[in-house]
């Protein structure tokens, strides 16, 4: 911590008073909100509610529906994180190895980084048209008949697809960036030591990446559980039916379409749960992280 | 069997081809997007994308920009367009300005209630706002805000991902330059604008256009706080797009496909032009 400092009593307050009001009325308010809303049954009309206790919960975890969601999230988010991880990897050494042109490559890789989720979704959307998209086309060539929109596993490969080429740029900027801070030193040493290029990479450059490594699989957890809404979204057109979903996806379709407050809220407190351990977990980690280092 | 000067060679025509062919996937999608956006939507309804441009563009651009649907006639590309840069805008400069207010106070006064001021505000980086979007949309329609720049805006602004990036850095930044700057006589408001703001101009710029992306970029918030034809941005119209093409008419995949187009053109353009500081910031804020 920092010793010095200024001692006035009230500046500091009246500095931080902004960033804590907000934080009040937007974010403990309504987690509080949420919290107490998963306890009780809203009467749909607006007309009261009444104590439930754990009800919501329990019938969440009944529900053929939320379990199928929760499913889903599990294999999506695992598919998302591993394909994206490991392509970014690639790109990433090859990047760092090439010399002429390493800049352009650079930017080519990493400016999907600014396309917004929907658009990614939308071109998932033409990629995989019932009649003229190209990638439709391609699959059918090996005699896939493709139906998105209509098959659940067809719709859900799409939507892995859009959701690694839309992820890939972040964890390559972070995978190019962990290589170049490897030391030259450590490089040279390697090269003496190790003749072939898939044995320095798997015992000197692989170790090195790890922490990038492990920092990443958190920030694709967390993008593969929330900011693929859009991607979702505008695949559905707004008609989820049948389609394959991710519990955020749901909390928003039970909430806000469905009407089922209660229901919802037993939803969000469920995933704020999640989110808090994986980010504990996190925190662990990088104490680690700091102590090897 | 080769000469050892000729497979490093090889080698090199392997590496250049997998970033080639990964260039490819992430460009040839988007250019899609802009080869249906130059044709006639009744070639694209027939044919789907293909290699050859056609002379559409500045029609299209038009019917993207100044022509509206749904029921006020309100959410024409133009006022999409503004809109998106209200958020865009609104939020980076916001986040900015209090996230580096709170840090101020964090790292460079002895307060009482440091350690809890500290844990109140970054529990917030630990719960997106997806997870609580419901009872946040039932606060803000409580306090009225629905359908307002400061409901689109201030909801997001809620979580510590700033102050966390500029605690950081502030902490980096050596303790002699306050004692020095207090020797000379200088406040705690004069050491903050006169030394320290200025001190972190990069930092600034590197969250600026990380904070810029992510404002114009937000989907589901915009999607359920505005409602009212007037207030949509242009991700957020991304979902009215995706709905007409499912019209029974001529679906107008020009005019949506260009929209899609101005959508992703202005984060795209940041991010390309000012990499370094955003590469920078994003993987500076980490630490």
């Amino acid at each position: 911590m920092k010793r010095a400092g200024f001692s006035d009593r009230w500046l500091p307050v009246l500095f931080l008073l902004p960033q804590l009001t907000i934080i009040f009325i937007f974010f403990y308010w309504p987690a509080a909100h949420a919290l107490r809303s998963s306890f009780f049954l809203q009467d749909p009309f607006g007309f009261g509610e009444t104590f439930v206790g754990m009800k919501n919960y329990t019938m969440l975890l009944d529900s053929a529906s939320y379990m199928r969601a929760a499913w889903f999230t599990v294999i999506f988010t695992s598919l998302v994180t591993f394909l994206s991880l490991s392509i970014a990897l690639l790109l990433a050494v090859k990047a760092d190895k090439v010399i002429r042109g390493a800049k352009t490559y650079r930017t080519l890789l990493m400016w999907v980084y600014a396309v917004a989720p929907p658009v990614a979704g939308v071109i998932g959307l033409v990629l995989f048209d019932q009649s003229w998209g190209p990638l439709r086309d391609f699959v059918a060539l090996f005699g896939w008949d493709f139906r998105l929109g209509v098959n659940y596993f067809d719709t859900a490969f799409t939507l892995v697809v859009m959701s690694v080429w839309k992820q890939l740029p972040v964890n390559f900027i972070f995978f190019l960036s962990g290589l170049q801070s490897i030391p030259r030193s450590v490089r040279e040493a390697a090269l003496i030591d190790n003749r072939s290029a898939a044995g320095r990479f798997w015992d000197v450059t692989f170790p090195l990446l790890a922490p990038t490594g492990f920092f990443l699989l958190i920030i694709n957890i967390t993008y593969s559980l929330f900011d693929t809404f859009g991607i979702f979204d505008t695949q559905f057109k707004g008609e989820p039916g049948n389609n394959p979903m991710t519990l955020v996806y749901k909390v928003y379709l039970d909430g806000f379409r469905g009407n089922d407050l209660g229901g919802s809220s037993a939803q969000s407190v469920i995933l704020m749960v999640l989110v808090l351990a994986l980010t504990i977990f996190q925190f662990r980690m990088v104490e680690r992280r700091i102590h090897y280092t | 069997m080769s000469v050892p000067a000729r497979r490093i060679r090889w080698s090199a025509v392997l590496d250049h081809s997998i970033l080639i062919i990964g260039s490819l996937i992430m460009i040839l999608p988007v250019v899609m997007l802009v080869q249906m956006a130059s044709t006639t939507d009744l070639h694209t309804t027939k044919f789907g994308p293909g290699w050859v441009f056609g002379d559409q563009l500045p029609v299209n651009f038009e019917k993207a920009m100044f022509k509206a649907d749904g029921f006020s006639g309100e959410n024409t590309g133009l006022r999409m367009l503004y809109n998106s840069m209200i958020l865009g805008f609104g939020f980076a400069i916001g986040k900015i300005v209090i996230g580096m207010m709170a840090a101020y106070a964090i790292v460079y006064f002895r307060l009482k209630f440091a350690t809890l001021a500290f844990w109140v505000i970054f529990t917030t980086l630990l719960l997106p706002l997806e997870v609580r979007i419901l009872p946040s949309y039932e606060i803000v329609q409580k306090l009225g805000m629905l359908n307002t720049y400061q409901g689109l805006i201030i909801p997001l602004i809620a979580s510590a991902t700033a102050t966390f990036f500029f605690r950081q850095y502030f902490r980096s930044i050596p303790e002699e330059l306050v004692e020095a700057a207090r020797i000379d006589g200088a406040g705690p408001i004069k050491f903050f604008i006169d030394i320290l703001v200025p001190l972190s101009r990069t930092m600034i710029a590197a969250m600026f256009i990380i904070m810029f992306v992510y404002g114009w970029n937000q989907y589901l918030w915009p999607t359920m706080i505005t409602t009212d034809e007037g207030m949509y941005t242009l991700v957020r119209g991304i979902k009215q797009i995706t709905q007409t093409l499912e019209g029974t008419n001529l679906p107008e995949y020009g005019r949506s496909n260009l929209l899609a187009i101005i959508a992703i053109l202005p984060p795209v353009l940041i991010v390309i032009f000012f990499q370094s500081w955003f590469v920078k910031g994003l993987t500076e804020s980490d630490k």
